[in-house]
């Protein structure tokens, strides 16, 4: 992907979002994290490339099917952008209201959503009145109120205290739990620690996969197994290397790549 | 729901599209402007077609007849039995024959009184009322009046009536093609404050858009915004024309220029005329704010 005439941003992904899958997004600033958000959030085309949507191929949509296709898909952006001439409730009712439902069907839940949020009381409050916690709440239960089958979330936790960042991670999760495919670009590595998910890494356009927690130390296991009956079948018996951490997301040696790689 | 949670907030939705005082005032000040010139256009027009049908029965149902003087005739005598010849014919309701002191009266303007010796022959003229839309017979008239030995012109003031009727249609036309001329000047003003107004409007458009919202949804909005601005401005507007052509009409207008100044006559075609222009003042906002953002959209993925 590339903007304009300007070098490549992203180039030679190749990966797959299973349906109902957990994934953690890192990298370090200008590694193209937010471009392949809009890449895969539908608000930007690729310039080369496939990217197949629900079975559908992103470059050759037909602009008329976009909206239909963005209706499964929450996104909760870094700079939330909440509209600031409406109040939080209808902010948060946006996708049911663009959908066409009435008022009166929706209502309830709204307020029940903004009240687990802990934005019960501030419903008619504006955006500009609110700290950034409480506007990433709102942009939080925007993107998750029509429950998306696919939850895409920039830094969702970047600006709330870690009490509630915990509280948010739990939504993601129970979410997950119901079927939706999340997606979280974070540059935090206590929250990737938090769940046993795979982490993508983009670095310089490119993208490794590291495999869940529980996946790693089954590899681990596997080859700590391999290497001990290989150990046992050969004397004189050697020190066993250390195994690095499967924690770090900065040891290459833990990566899988799941992309192309240089 | 659980009790104890909060009430969702009573009322309607809120407004999707933002207000915009600062550029939607200024845009209804030009949108009032236009319906008011093309409801004065209109109202111009429609002055000049009633103006035109009210001169055009006079010329229509009067004709005149000339009785000039000729040797051994006497004028006077000729000009009353031409007169009384005339009443007879079918669809005549009025024939009066005027004397030398009409003649001479008709000539004062120009020549000034008293400056005609009592001896120039001066031609005679009559008078003739007709009955509305029936026909004389003025060829039977002009053969009875010359066997009657007179020299007898009769004018039907035809002519005079199809120039009144052309000017009428001119300036009927002109009426015509200046409020085209405003509803494409309106169009296309309202076409662009839609446009400037999208674009600075992105943020919200976008916002839309990653909701999921169709195009036609937004250029719903932008649709419904610019109506209630189109039908706003068009009420404005229309006042403030029948305040006018209500001036004018009570104002002492020259004949002629009443010709071409909205007149007032209190006719329903006025008040149909002024309740029409703020709706259509309203669909043509509506349309081409639609189909203008529509088309930006187009553009967009």
């Amino acid at each position: 992907m590339r903007y304009g005439r300007g070098p490549e941003i992203l180039r030679d992904l190749s990966f797959d979002l299973p349906r109902g899958s957990f994934q953690f997004l890192t990298g370090p600033s200008g590694a193209g994290k937010t471009s392949l958000l809009r890449l895969i959030y539908l608000a930007a085309k690729p310039s080369r490339g496939l990217i197949s949507y629900f079975g559908r191929d992103a470059a050759t949509l037909p602009r008329n099917e976009l909206p239909d296709l963005r209706r499964r898909v929450g996104v909760v952006f870094q700079e939330f952008r909440l509209l600031g001439h409406m109040n939080v409730f209808d902010n948060v009712a946006l996708p049911l209201r663009v959908a066409g439902r009435k008022r009166q069907d929706y209502a309830e839940d709204v307020a029940e959503l903004l009240a687990w949020v802990g934005l019960g009381e501030k419903m008619n409050a504006l955006p500009a009145t609110l700290s950034g916690g409480e506007q990433q709440r709102v942009a939080i239960a925007r993107a998750v109120v029509g429950q998306p089958e696919v939850l895409i979330a920039d830094e969702p936790t970047g600006n709330v205290d870690p009490e509630m960042g915990m509280r948010l991670l739990r939504l993601f999760a129970e979410l997950n739990k119901l079927g939706t495919t999340i997606i979280i670009a974070t540059h935090d590595l206590q929250l990737v620690r938090m769940l046993d998910a795979p982490v993508m890494t983009l670095s310089n356009g490119h993208l490794h996969i590291r495999p869940p927690r529980s996946e790693r130390l089954r590899m681990r296991e596997e080859a700590e197994a391999e290497a001990e009956a290989e150990r046992v079948s050969a004397a004189p018996a050697v020190a066993a290397p250390r195994t690095p951490d499967p924690d770090d997301p900065s040891n290459p040696d833990t990566d899988m790549t799941g992309g192309h790689d240089d | 729901m659980t009790d104890g949670l909060p009430k969702p907030p009573s009322g309607g939705n809120g407004r999707l599209l933002p207000p915009d005082a600062g550029r939607d005032r200024p845009l209804f000040v030009v949108a009032a402007i236009l319906v008011f010139l093309a409801c004065i256009a209109a109202l111009g027009a429609r002055g000049a077609w009633l103006q035109a049908q009210r001169w055009t029965t006079d010329l229509e149902t009067s004709l005149t007849i000339q009785i000039r003087p000729g040797e051994s005739r006497d004028a006077e005598a000729d000009a009353t039995l031409a007169a009384e010849i005339t009443a007879g014919f079918d669809g005549v309701e009025q024939a009066t024959s005027r004397g030398r002191d009409h003649a001479l009266a008709l000539l004062t303007p120009w020549l000034g009184e008293g400056n005609l010796p009592d001896d120039l022959p001066l031609p005679l003229l009559v008078d003739v009322r007709t009955r509305p839309g029936s026909l004389v017979d003025t060829e039977g008239l002009q053969a009875r009046l010359d066997a009657e030995g007179m020299t007898a012109r009769i004018d039907d003031h035809g002519r005079w009536a199809q120039a009144v009727r052309r000017a009428a249609g001119t300036a009927q036309a002109l009426g015509l093609g200046l409020l085209a001329l405003l509803a494409g000047a309106a169009a296309a003003v309202i076409a662009f404050a839609a446009r400037a107004s999208l674009a600075a409007r992105l943020d919200v458009i976008d916002a839309l858009h990653l909701c999921g919202a169709e195009d036609r949804f937004i250029a719903g909005l932008f649709q419904r915004r610019f109506f209630m601005l189109g039908l706003k401005a068009g009420v404005a507007g229309a006042i403030f024309a029948g305040l006018v052509s209500l001036l004018v009409s009570l104002g002492d207008a020259p004949a002629d220029m009443a010709f071409f100044l909205p007149q007032w006559a209190s006719d329903p075609f006025e008040f149909v005329l002024l309740a029409l222009a703020p709706i259509l003042a309203g669909l043509t906002s509506a349309i081409s704010a639609r189909l203008a953002v529509a088309s930006d959209l187009r553009g967009r993925w």
